[in-house]
C-alpha cells in the first residue's frame, strides 16, 4: 500500500484521489515515538542548559516582575486557532478510525474559523507585532550549532540566551505555518465540492488531477498536523515548559525565567534599558 | 468501468448451517467477507467485479433466520424470510398490513421469492455511477459523479445530501420505520437492537455504508412491536415501470384516528435521501389536528422544506409533497402543485 490512493477518471487517466488513511496511524505513532524518545532523553541524558555571559545587574534591575510576552490579541488568536485545529483533527480523523458522526459540516465550519484566525494573525503580526521575532536568524543558527556540539561532547563556547523565542519554537512555527497553510488553502478550494450554503458548488473548478493533488496535499498536511499537535501538547505540559504555557494563558513570564533564559539585548521588554517601543509583543 | 461477465469471480464460498457459524466466519474474515442473503444485490456487484470479496458467506442454509414468529403482541421476522413469505404471512397481513403492502411492491414475483426482508433493507444504493464502478465518494473516491453540472440524476436525492446524492432504494424500509420496528444485529461479541430509523445512516455519518452494519455484523431479525398493530396504514410507491422497478419515491404511514382527529401518526419516505426519512416534524405538526385537506396540505408543505433538488430530479419535490398529503388524507388529496 502506497501513501497515495489512485483511481481512474472518466477520461481514463490514473489520478490520485487522497492519501492512504494508514498514514493517520503512521503520523500518530511517529508523534508518539518522538514523545517517548524525547522524554527518555530529557529524563536521563539532557544536561542543564548553560548560557554565555550574564545579564548586567543594572539591566536586570529594570526588568519588571512580570514580563509581557503575549498580548491579549495574540493569546486569543492562539486559543481560537487551537480550538479550531482540534475540531478539524477530530472531525477529520475520528470517522476514519471508526467513530461515526456527521462530520463534514463541523469540519468546514472549523476550517472557516481557522482560516479567519490565520488571516487575523497575519495582519496582526505584520502591523502590530515584531514580525521577525518568530523567524530564525543568524544568531539562532550559531547558537544551535554550539548547543549541538556541546551536547555531543565537542568543545564549543556556551550559546547565548534566547531572543523572544528559542530556535525550536521558531522551527515549529515554520513547520506549522507550512502544514496549516497547506491544509487551509486546499481546504478552501475543497469547500467548492461540498454544500456550504455560501460558496457555489463547482466540482469542475479544477481538473481531476489537480483536485486529486489537492486532496492529497490536504491529507498530508492533516496527518502531519496530528504529529505536530501531539508534539506541541507534549511540550506544553512538560514541567519545565509550563511557565511558557502559562504565559500563553496569562500573557506574562516571570522575571526570573526571563533573566535565566532570555537575552535582554535580543528581546527587549518594556521597562528595560533596551526596550523598543515597537516590539511590545 | 463495469464489465458485465457471465461467470462469477473466484472467492471462497462458505455455507454455514447456523447463525453462530456464520458469525464466526464473518468475524474471522472481517472486511474480506461478504454476507449474502438472497443474492439479488450481491450477484450484480460480484459479476461486475466492482466489489471483490475474497470470502462469500451464503446465509441461505440458516433455517433459524427464517420465518415469522409471534412476539409480545407483535412479530419477529427472521432476516432471511423471503419477501413472498412476508407478503403471505397471515399475521403480518392482518396486523401489519403496511409491511405486506410494501413487500408486495418490491420488484417482481420471482425476485420476491428469492429476495429476503433483511436483504431488502440492507441493499446498497442504486446510483448508476456508483454501480458502474466509478471511484465516487461512496466507493472511496473524492467526487460525486451524480452531483456534477452534467450528471444524470433523475433518481437521486433531494434531501440530506452530503457529498453523495444516492438514495436508499428499499420499499420495506419506510414501512418498518413507520411500524416502529427494531433491527436485531448480532456479531461475535453479542447482540444489539437498534430502532429501524437508526439502522439506516446517511453519507454524513459514513459515506461508504447505508446501514449501521459493520464488518462482522449480521442482521438476524426484525421485530415489530404491537404499538401500531391494526392501525390505519398507507403505503404508496411511485416508479417508472409499474410491473417491476425501484421506487422514485415511496411513503409509508401508520396512524391512529380519533373520529376525525389524528391521534398519533408515524410517516416515513424513501427514495428522497440516502436513508429512509422519518418525517418527525410532520408527525408532530399533524398530531391532534383534524384529518382534513388543510392539515394534509400543511403536512405536505412541511415535509419538503429544505429540499434541494438536483438538475433532473426537481419533480421529486411535488411528488413527495403530494405523497405526504395522501398519506394523511388519502388518495383524493393528490393534486400536482
Amino acid at each position: 500500500m502506497g501513501i497515495v490512493e489512485w483511481a481512474t477518471s472518466p477520461w481514463g487517466q490514473d489520478v490520485p484521489i487522497h492519501i492512504s488513511f494508514l498514514l493517520i496511524w503512521v503520523a500518530a505513532i511517529a508523534g508518539l515515538l518522538f514523545l517517548i524518545v524525547h522524554a527518555i532523553w530529557a529524563r536521563y541524558f539532557a544536561r542543564k542548559e548553560e548560557f554565555a555571559g550574564a545579564t548586567p545587574p543594572q539591566v536586570a534591575a529594570r526588568i519588571p516582575a512580570e514580563v509581557p510576552r503575549h498580548s491579549l490579541a495574540a493569546r486569543m488568536f492562539h486559543w481560537i486557532m487551537a480550538a479550531a485545529m482540534f475540531a478539524l483533527l477530530i472531525t477529520a480523523f475520528l470517522p476514519r478510525i471508526g467513530v461515526q458522526f456527521a462530520w463534514v459540516t463541523y469540519h468546514w465550519i472549523a476550517g472557516i474559523v481557522l482560516t479567519a484566525s490565520i488571516l487575523f494573525h497575519i495582519v496582526h503580526a505584520t502591523f502590530w507585532m515584531d514580525r521577525w521575532s518568530i523567524w530564525p536568524d543568524k544568531a539562532d543558527i550559531e547558537d544551535a550549532t554550539r548547543r549541538f556540539k556541546r551536547a555531543i561532547g565537542q568543545a564549543a563556547p556556551p550559546p547565548r540566551r534566547f531572543a523572544k523565542y528559542p530556535l525550536e519554537n521558531k522551527m515549529y512555527h515554520g513547520v506549522i505555518v507550512l502544514a496549516g497553510l497547506s491544509a487551509v488553502l486546499t481546504g478552501v478550494f475543497m469547500m467548492f465540492r461540498v454544500r456550504t450554503g455560501f460558496l457555489p458548488r463547482n466540482p469542475y473548478l479544477f481538473g481531476d488531477m489537480t483536485w486529486g493533488l489537492m486532496y492529497v496535499l490536504h491529507g498530508l498536511a492533516g496527518v502531519g498536523l496530528i504529529a505536530l499537535i501531539m508534539v506541541h501538547v507534549y511540550f506544553a505540559i512538560r514541567p519545565e515548559k509550563l511557565v511558557i504555557t502559562k504565559s500563553m494563558i496569562f500573557g506574562t513570564l516571570a522575571r526570573e525565567h526571563y533573566l535565566e533564559h532570555h537575552d535582554p539585548q535580543r528581546w527587549a521588554v518594556e521597562g528595560s534599558q533596551s526596550a523598543r517601543a515597537s516590539s511590545a509583543d | 468501468m463495469a464489465i458485465i461477465r457471465d461467470i462469477m469471480p473466484a472467492f471462497e464460498l462458505y455455507q454455514p448451517a447456523n447463525t453462530d457459524d456464520a458469525l464466526s466466519l464473518l468475524s474471522r474474515h472481517g472486511k474480506e467477507a461478504w454476507a449474502m442473503a438472497g443474492g439479488l444485490d450481491t450477484f450484480d456487484w460480484l459479476k461486475d467485479r466492482i466489489k471483490r470479496p475474497s470470502v462469500v458467506v451464503d446465509l441461505s442454509q440458516i433455517k433459524e433466520l427464517t420465518g415469522v414468529r409471534p412476539m409480545g403482541g407483535g412479530v419477529e421476522i427472521g432476516a432471511l424470510t423471503t419477501l413472498t413469505e412476508v407478503v403471505r404471512n397471515p399475521t403480518v397481513k392482518e396486523k401489519f398490513g403496511l409491511l405486506s403492502q410494501a413487500a408486495e411492491l418490491v420488484a417482481s414475483p420471482q425476485i420476491r421469492n428469492q429476495g429476503t426482508l433483511g436483504g431488502n433493507v440492507s441493499q446498497d444504493a442504486r446510483c448508476w455511477y456508483y454501480r458502474g464502478g466509478w471511484k465516487c465518494y461512496r466507493a472511496g473516491g473524492n467526487i460525486c459523479f451524480a452531483d456534477t453540472p452534467t450528471a444524470i440524476n433523475r433518481e437521486h436525492a433531494i434531501l440530506g445530501a452530503d457529498r453523495c446524492v444516492a438514495v436508499n432504494p428499499s420499499d420495506t424500509a419506510p414501512a418498518l420505520i413507520a411500524l416502529d420496528a427494531q433491527m436485531v444485529i448480532r456479531n461475535a461479541k453479542g447482540e444489539r437492537v437498534v430502532n429501524a430509523e437508526d439502522y439506516f445512516i446517511g453519507p454524513g455519518t459514513d459515506i461508504m455504508r447505508m446501514t449501521v452494519l459493520r464488518p462482522g455484523d449480521l442482521l438476524t431479525a426484525i421485530r415489530i412491536p404491537a404499538t401500531w398493530a391494526g392501525t390505519h396504514f398507507y403505503f404508496e410507491k411511485i416508479r417508472d415501470r409499474q410491473v417491476w422497478d425501484f421506487p422514485l419515491v415511496n411513503i409509508a404511514s401508520a396512524a391512529v384516528f380519533n373520529g376525525d382527529q389524528i391521534e398519533r401518526i408515524r410517516i416515513a419516505v424513501n427514495g428522497v435521501a440516502a436513508h429512509p426519512v422519518r418525517l418527525k416534524q410532520v408527525e408532530d405538526a399533524v398530531t391532534g389536528k383534524p384529518r382534513n385537506a388543510a392539515t394534509a396540505d400543511m403536512a405536505g408543505q412541511l415535509a419538503v422544506q429544505g429540499a434541494e433538488p438536483l438538475r433532473y430530479n426537481g419533480y421529486k419535490v411535488p411528488l413527495m409533497r403530494n405523497l405526504v398529503k395522501r398519506s394523511i388524507r388519502g388518495v383524493e388529496e393528490a393534486k400536482w402543485a
